[in-house]
């Protein structure tokens, strides 16, 4: 052992020490790192979903719908229609799923989150960490998506630009309260009743498919209130071009607070559980 | 000054050490004092530390001090409180009541920066099965922010040490359980801790895969690193610890060294006696002078005493024929099982 070789580094440590990067990015690039291994098969399946959807419900479908009336859908063609629908809804699928499943191997099945925890890093850090990578996942798809929208000729305004933040605004407003459920939950099985309750109606109800005035009044009235009915009127009021500055307020807004609030309680859910 | 205090100036509390500034291993011996505040050469000060969880209380306003370089043990049945302890000093979990000091800062509210200088080792491994060995490393490495060049190296090192090497780009997944074990161990060290904590470190390993896993230890200790150890394989505890407790049912029944141990609460040796079955509580009570204690067992019985080949000839000429006899001398298994007892606590 020589001291030698400690001279150097030692002059180097405060530059090093700025450099090092914010915590929650650290306990992102695990996810970065893992997803090497499975970005392939990941990647394929989000150019397929978009295609497979577009294709056979937007022309397949939507020939026989635009047949019948083309002022079925308020004037346009229905794959028009469609496309950015289940653009919004697809980015809240992807953040569901990614903020169940993963957040249990976090804390159960790999013990991700414990292992972080155990470094310098800090209940919010993981949680921040997670979210972001969600975040990412959302963005990755949302991208995808308008790309093949855009092949299918259905972007027809400058605005559709916004579509991409407020897809993934929607993934985000659903991400964080789903984290906040997921870590309260001993085993797997509530992320089965959280789908089958909680996102196959709302991916089908949510105006994704069909305008919400076709349903009974008060149902009108119920799917005007959830949570993606405003993703879906984001998105397609932006890339449709027919969205007025209030309404894409009041759909951000809502968004947002969703958002916000699903931050804050998974907080309080993640220290519960991780810190005892 | 030492090399450790040298590095952890320069460093300052809670950055993370650079192994090239340091030995083999690149561990930074010292700990606490410099810079950090309260030299008080213990790494952990404990003082009626409680942990609570709801009614029960795990830990029991206990004390003790951890001293800087040693290998302290935790010994104790399931549920003695011995992973409670082991948590809380590693800032995983707040303390109910009393004060604890770690590294001389608070866990309570320096948690980061005391677990940048620490090392756990968790009873169950948190390692990523479906990423490889070496970057099992680099990721944890990443976790303390540690710059990406330096933690390269650092993972070569690792992977040396715990001789990793040849896999290093498997995954974890198809490796034996010594294996993991050792990358977990190897991972504790990526930040160079000055304290490392391993909570049952060796539980289901087969012997050749401990005995690596202590001569690991052994040259962690040699480094100057500070050990926590909770085991409860007495003969580890033995070979490992400088100093230790045994916990039972969240309170501290006993502190020493081994040694020390043995001779508080053990006689030297003990006589192992094997009669027939029915005949152990007979012979029991026959011989019960010639031993300062006697217990009974269902398969044998143990005669503790300070001469053990003078108590078994003095057994012999009583004319108590044992179908097999044993003279050993005591360890602290005897230690263990007198102080907290030999019915099962689960």
């Amino acid at each position: 052992m020589t001291l030698t070789p400690q001279l150097p580094s030692a002059a180097a440590t405060p530059r090093r020490r700025a450099r090092t990067s914010p915590p929650a990015l650290r306990a992102y690039q695990y996810n970065l790192l893992a997803y090497k291994r499975t970005w392939r098969g990941s990647l394929t399946t989000t150019f397929l979903y978009p295609v497979l959807y577009l294709a056979a419900i937007g022309v397949g479908l939507g020939h026989l719908i635009d047949h019948g009336s083309n002022q079925a859908v308020g004037g346009v063609p229905y794959l028009w229609f469609l496309a950015p629908g289940l653009l919004a809804g697809t980015a809240m699928q992807i953040a569901a799923n990614e903020s169940t499943f993963p957040v249990m191997a976090g804390i159960k099945w790999l013990k991700t989150y414990l292992a972080m925890l155990a470094t310098p890093l800090e209940v919010t850090d993981v949680l921040y960490g997670h979210l972001l990578w969600i975040l990412t996942r959302v963005a990755l798809a949302s991208g995808v998506f308008l790309a093949v929208m855009t092949a299918f000729h259905t972007v027809h305004s400058a605005w559709a630009v916004a579509a991409f933040p407020a897809a993934v605004l929607t993934g985000a407003a659903f991400a964080a309260p789903v984290m906040a459920f997921s870590a309260t939950r001993e085993t797997d099985k509530s992320f089965v009743v959280l789908y089958r309750f909680g996102i196959v109606p709302l991916f089908l109800f949510s105006g994704t498919f069909f305008p919400v005035a076709q349903l009974p009044g008060w149902l009108q009235v119920v799917a005007r209130c959830t949570p993606l009915y405003q993703g879906v009127s984001l998105c397609r009021g932006l890339v449709l071009g027919h969205l007025g500055g209030w309404d894409a307020l009041g759909h951000a807004g809502y968004l947002l607070v969703m958002l916000g609030g699903g931050v804050l309680a998974a907080r309080v859910t993640y220290r519960r559980r991780l810190v005892q | 000054m030492r090399l450790g205090d040298d590095a952890l100036m320069r460093q300052g509390p809670g950055g993370p050490s650079d192994p090239s500034r340091h030995g083999q291993l690149g561990v930074s011996t010292s700990g606490q004092g410099a810079g950090a505040g309260g030299s008080t050469g213990a790494a952990v000060q404990a003082r009626r530390l409680t942990k609570r969880f709801g009614d029960f209380t795990a830990v029991d306003a206990v004390d003790f001090d951890i001293q800087v370089g040693e290998a302290f043990g935790f010994l104790g049945a399931n549920g003695a409180g011995k992973t409670s302890t082991m948590r809380m000093i590693a800032c995983l979990s707040p303390i109910s009541g009393g004060t604890l000091q770690v590294l001389g800062l608070d866990p309570m509210r320096d948690g980061p920066q005391i677990r940048s200088r620490i090392g756990l080792v968790p009873q169950e491994d948190t390692l990523d099965l479906e990423l490889t060995v070496r970057d099992n490393l680099y990721l944890y490495g990443r976790y303390f922010g540690l710059p990406k060049k330096q933690l390269r190296e650092r993972v070569e090192e690792l992977l040396e040490f715990a001789r990793l090497t040849e896999r290093a780009d498997e995954r974890v997944d198809p490796l034996s359980g010594g294996m993991r074990r050792r990358l977990t161990i190897a991972r504790a060290l990526v930040s160079s801790p000055s304290l490392v904590i391993l909570d049952e470190p060796t539980t289901g390993l087969d012997p050749q895969a401990r005995h690596l896993l202590w001569d690991r230890l052994y040259r962690l200790k040699r480094e100057g690193v500070t050990l926590v150890i909770t085991t409860h394989y007495m003969d580890e505890a033995e070979q490992l610890c400088d100093r230790l407790v045994v916990m039972d049912a969240g309170r501290i029944a006993a502190a020493g060294s081994p040694r020390e141990l043995i001779e508080q609460w053990s006689t030297r040796e003990v006589v192992e006696l094997r009669f027939e079955p029915e005949g152990h509580q007979v012979h029991g009570d026959r011989l019960a002078d010639l031993a300062q204690r006697v217990e009974v067992l269902p398969d044998r019985l143990l005669l503790y005493t300070d001469e053990g080949d003078a108590t078994l000839d003095a057994v012999r000429s009583r004319g108590a024929s044992p179908i097999a006899a044993l003279v050993r001398r005591a360890t602290l298994e005897d230690v263990f099982l007198h102080l907290t007892g030999r019915s099962l606590v689960d």
